[in-house]
């Protein structure tokens, strides 16, 4: 436990700074207000030359006295409290504990501040926009949630983690990977493969794929928790690796892959540190099924969601250039679509033995 | 029934009598030619009269008797209209006593274990002639009510004979009477029992006894019944019966001794309806036809202007030249074609509705007066519509309700907060409205599907008035509808006058009358959202400024003064929600009801609307005589102090009001937990109707 000798940190100067909005506005017998920018596909452009979704300066106002944002408003400022507590006591913790910390029925009623997770989850993202701090600078962690193996060796703790020699497993990426938290000491790899499921990462661990091309094997199991981006983006940047990203032929497969490249909607502020403007995208494309031969049986129909988040897709800017154009709707053609799963028609091994080898000799990758 | 009737200790009981005498006859006939054909002579030499008292006693279900529970309560019903009635016709405020006891021989058995009820009713009316006592009540179809056309309660004159003769046949017992037409007259007492051959009255028993009543009748009876409470009860009857006429004083000793008092909370009788003349387009042809045979009249004219209502002599000779009838004709002659003529001429011709002083409507103040008095709610509202005709026969349809929460019932559970756990929401009320129907002031319980007043409310679209309502049911919430037919000949059903027949005259009216209550308490609740939503927004403000205001002293590490932002964040905020305005929002300044006429708004602060009528009920209920110790006991609502902890609203049902009628013991505590009268603006007093509060010992 931290004494309270200890010096208020940046990021508890900017929560205390809420505090003195709503006092400045009470000496001024003013409605206090928050501004806060608009996570919103309204509020974000595509930053072409750095290849990365950038958050516009459109903002929000927050204020106490209109009874639609009363509310969130008192929210907002007991979360702002929760994570200066953090702060103080220099303890990270969940999105799911601070909302039990932040939750109490009000005083003579039966309303509580908050009724479930989902209030006080977009709050935290708010305060992380607003004050423009990440959130492991605020000391909140999502799930550990991601896998790795590989040619690497990590500092945790002063411990020493080889990845390279922990088994089929790895290692579990930890949701916070900044250089404070997460060392790496050593990193000998030629490439990273970024796997959006755990099933697929697995039968690659297995078969030790990563030491036949030496390279490093990450998922995070679907979308990719914040530590799995960021990890790949020190990776990236800090050791050179390109990355290389394989996932299911479905639109959902085309937005994680999108997200790992240029930064998502919601957090569009955080694209610096998270993006990887040059990762390219392996797999499963719409072409793969006719090139590898995978029959029309193992597909599965679009459905009327999936043709209509493919059609947004084709819409957002950094799926202009031609290429991705023209696997999108490819994929719209054929109504289809395909799991990584689905090359196991082939041959248990197909992945491993057959389809990285060409993808990766045969450079069919988009950007 | 064989064990009863022997158990029956009367040797003189006549019950058996008449079945022993033709039922064993009838099986010998019927055995010996089982599979012969029967000839016309032989079914001929079966075929005989069948006397009315021999036909109920078979068909007791059409009068109301079907099961013990309902047969106890037709007994009381039956005895009570009789006593009301008469009162009434007297010009006789009634004080009506009604009181159940259980009849064992021997041990005594628990009220709702027991077979037997002895039922005794007494009203201090104008009493009977002592020549006319057998026959009233031993001899059906015997009454003074069938051949005119006046509103009473009864019509038939089958009643209190039927509810004899049901004694007699279940527990041989015969009908004991006591009346006295004034206080220089001796009291007579007749025990009497019906000769169900030949509906004649048996006399066992007559003499003068001493009798502690100046004048009034008595009336006891002993019958196979079952007592339970709830719907359709016995107690449920009277606690109506008491709504629908409060000029009544009655009390009610129940079977298991405690004792029940309705007060008398309007003091005036309902005007005497007059008796009127059929009107033209009430009758029907074969009824045209009998007239013309009875009349006295020597012209068809004469006929026309003096045996019906709204007729004149003038309008006569019209009718009778549009029908070709020569206005001089002689009416005995009038016959064939010819009449039907006149018939359809009738029919067509243009006339007056009936005169509608045959009716009293009970009227909107006492309505108001009644409903208030026994349900407990926030709004209170009754409509009398105009007289209006069906077939001739006018009525008059009222209706009120009775909406919501008295203030102090819901405030109460609500003060232990309990917190909220992940998914919880506030408990939804399911309750939905409760009707009761009325047919002349006396409350009908059974066969409400069938009754055109609830048809009628299932099709008024409640949601126009703010509530909630799924389609083809009863809207939801805390609400009782009354709805009253008043008529000099009520269309029932059956002849167990449980139902109200459709009528669409009749439904219209009822619709009519039911949308002016809507509108009403949509006003009301409109009224009290947007005063609610006003009120929300300011508290939503009040309740965060404390969070804020203790999360920022925590942010700037409890180094703030706390109080001062307190203070300037409120001052904003009651900046903010209109300040006064508000206040007038919230009811805090206004004055009455406005647009609510005939209503009573009962709000924490006292009762808005007819307050006059209001205060008055409760004077009369404070002064009203203390209850049996049993009675404070049963109430479960109002006398205990502050809410329990955890206890929960929902479960018993006598908590939600206004569900349940107040008991004597209620009222008292209602008004001793008031604490004292408030004036306000205007000058008139209002008394705030607080949570009640502990009794205070009389
Ligand atoms: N308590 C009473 N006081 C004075 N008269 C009475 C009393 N009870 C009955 N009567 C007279 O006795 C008559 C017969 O009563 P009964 O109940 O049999 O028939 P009803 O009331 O006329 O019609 P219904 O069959 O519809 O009740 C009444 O019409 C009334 O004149
Ligand atoms: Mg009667």
């Amino acid at each position: 436990m931290t004494t309270k000798t200890k010096k208020t940190t940046v990021v508890e100067k900017k929560l205390i700074s809420l505090a003195d909005i709503v006092i400045h506005a009470a000496d001024r017998s003013k409605d206090p207000m928050f501004q806060i920018p608009i996570r919103a596909l309204s509020n974000v452009f595509f930053n072409e030359k750095k290849g990365l979704i950038e958050m516009g300066s459109k903002k929000q106002e927050r204020s106490f006295f209109n009874v639609g944002m009363a509310k969130r408003f008192m929210q907002t400022v007991l979360v702002a409290d929760a994570l200066s507590e953090l702060q103080r006591a220099d303890l990270t913790t969940s999105l799911r504990e601070i909302y039990y910390r932040t939750k109490h029925t009000i005083k003579d009623s039966h309303e509580n501040t908050f009724d479930a997770q989902d209030e006080s989850d977009p709050v935290i993202e708010d305060l992380e926009v607003s004050l423009a701090t990440l959130r492991e600078e605020l000391h909140v962690s999502a799930e550990n949630r991601g896998s790795i193996v590989g040619p690497v060796v990590f500092g945790d703790d002063g411990d020493r983690v080889d990845c390279s020699k922990l088994g089929k497993g790895g290692y579990s990426v930890p949701s916070i990977v900044e250089p404070e938290y997460l060392e790496i000491r050593r990193c000998t790899a030629d490439f990273v493969l970024l796997v959006e499921k755990g099933t697929q990462w697995n039968r690659l661990s297995e078969d030790k794929f990563w030491r036949r091309y030496n390279c490093i094997l990450l998922t995070g199991n679907g979308q990719p928790p914040r530590g799995v981006r960021r990890l790949a983006c020190r990776l990236h940047e800090e050791h050179r690796l390109p990355v290389y990203v394989l996932v299911d032929n479905d639109p959902w497969g085309y937005y994680i892959y999108s997200v790992v490249k240029q930064g998502s909607i919601n957090l569009a502020f955080e694209s610096q540190r998270m993006a990887i403007p040059k990762a390219k995208f392996v797999g499963l494309s719409s072409a793969d099924p006719e090139r590898y031969e995978l029959p029309r049986n193992v597909g599965i129909k679009l459905n009327e969601k999936d043709i209509a988040r493919a059609k947004e897709l084709l819409n957002y800017q950094w799926f202009q250039k031609p290429a991705w154009q023209v696997e999108i709707k490819r994929m719209l053609a054929s109504g289809l679509k395909y799991e990584l799963d689905a090359l196991a028609n082939k041959d248990f091994q197909y992945l491993t033995k057959k389809y990285l080898p060409r993808k990766l000799k045969e450079k069919d990758w988009l950007d | 029934m064989a064990q009863k009737k022997e158990s029956a200790s009367d040797p003189e009981s006549k019950s058996s009598a008449p079945r022993s005498n033709h039922e064993p006859a009838a099986k010998t006939k019927a055995a010996a030619k089982s599979v012969e054909r029967v000839t016309a002579v032989e079914m001929g030499a079966r075929q005989r009269e069948i006397s009315v008292s021999e036909f109920f006693t078979k068909n007791r279900h059409l009068l109301g008797f079907d099961n013990p529970r309902k047969a106890l309560l037709t007994c009381v019903k039956e005895a009570v209209d009789n006593a009301l009635d008469a009162c009434e016709e007297a010009g006789i405020l009634p004080d009506v006593t009604v009181k159940l006891e259980v009849a064992s021989n021997g041990e005594p058995v628990a009220p709702s274990q027991a077979s037997r009820f002895r039922v005794t009713v007494t009203d201090n009316g104008p009493g009977i002639v002592r020549q006319q006592i057998p026959r009233i009540f031993a001899k059906l179809l015997y009454g003074s009510k069938f051949h005119r056309l006046r509103m009473s309660r009864g019509q038939q004159g089958i009643g209190i004979s039927a509810a004899g003769m049901y004694g007699q046949l279940t527990t041989g017992k015969p009908v004991k009477i006591i009346s006295r037409i004034g206080p220089k007259a001796a009291a007579h007492f007749f025990e009497v029992q019906i000769d169900t051959k030949k509906n004649e009255p048996l006399v066992h028993e007559n003499k003068q006894i001493d009798w502690e009543q100046p004048r009034g009748t008595q009336v006891t009876l002993e019958v196979e019944g079952k007592y339970q409470k709830g719907r359709a009860s016995v107690d449920e009857w009277l606690e109506q019966t008491s709504i629908a006429n409060p000029h009544v004083r009655l009390i009610y000793h129940t079977p298991e001794k405690e004792t029940k008092e309705y007060p008398r909370t309007y003091h005036e009788l309902p005007p005497q309806p007059r008796e009127i003349k059929p009107h033209p387009y009430g009758i029907e042809f074969g009824m045209l036809l009998k007239m013309l045979q009875d009349t006295k009249s020597h012209s068809v004219s004469g006929l026309l202007a003096t045996d019906f209502c709204r007729v004149s002599p003038q309008m006569a000779d019209e009718i009778c030249k549009a029908a070709k009838v020569s206005p001089d004709a002689k009416p005995r002659e009038l016959k064939g074609p010819v009449a039907e003529t006149l018939y359809k001429t009738l029919q067509e011709t243009k006339i007056m509705a009936p005169p509608t002083n045959c009716i009293s409507p009970i009227g909107e103040k006492a309505i108001l007066s009644g409903l208030y008095k026994q349900i407990k709610g926030e709004f209170y509202t009754a409509v009398s519509r105009p007289p209006a005709v069906y077939r001739g026969n006018p009525f008059i349809i009222e209706a009120g309700l009775a909406y919501g929460n008295r203030p102090g019932d819901h405030n109460k559970p609500q003060q232990p907060a309990m917190p909220k756990a992940e998914g919880e929401h506030e408990e939804e009320d399911s309750e939905l409205a409760r009707v009761i129907r009325y047919a002349n002031r006396v409350p009908l319980l059974y066969q409400q599907s069938a009754c055109s007043t609830f048809k009628a409310v299932l099709s008024t679209s409640w949601k126009n008035y703010g509530l909630t309502q799924s389609r083809g049911a009863l809207p939801g919430g805390p609400m009782v509808i009354f709805v009253h037919m008043a008529s000099v000949w009520v269309p029932f059903t059956s002849e167990s006058k449980e139902a109200i027949a459709d009528y669409d005259e009749i439904q219209k009216e009822i619709t009519l009358a039911l949308r002016e209550c809507g509108r009403r308490l949509g006003l009301f609740i409109r009224r009290r959202e947007r005063a609610a939503s006003e009120f929300r927004r300011r508290n939503i403000f009040e309740l965060y400024i404390e969070e804020v205001v203790d999360a920022c002293n925590r942010l700037k590490g409890g180094t703030l003064p706390k109080e001062k932002l307190k203070a300037q964040l409120q001052k904003i905020a009651a900046t903010r929600t209109g300040g006064q305005k508000t206040d007038q929002a919230l009811g805090k300044t206004s004055t009455g009801p406005e647009g609510l006429p005939h209503s009573i708004i009962v709000t924490a602060e006292g009762v808005e609307g007819e307050t006059e009528l209001a205060t008055r009920v409760e004077a009369d209920q404070a002064t009203a005589a203390p209850m049996a110790e049993s009675d404070l006991l049963d109430s479960t609502r109002s006398v205990d102090g502050p809410a329990l902890k955890g206890e929960s609203t929902k479960g018993t049902g006598v908590k939600t009001s206004p569900k349940r009628t107040t008991t004597k013991s209620e009222q008292i505590a209602l008004v001793a937990g008031r604490p004292g009268a408030k004036k306000k603006s205007d000058g008139k007093s209002l008394k705030p109707m607080k949570a009640p509060g502990p009794r205070k010992p009389k």
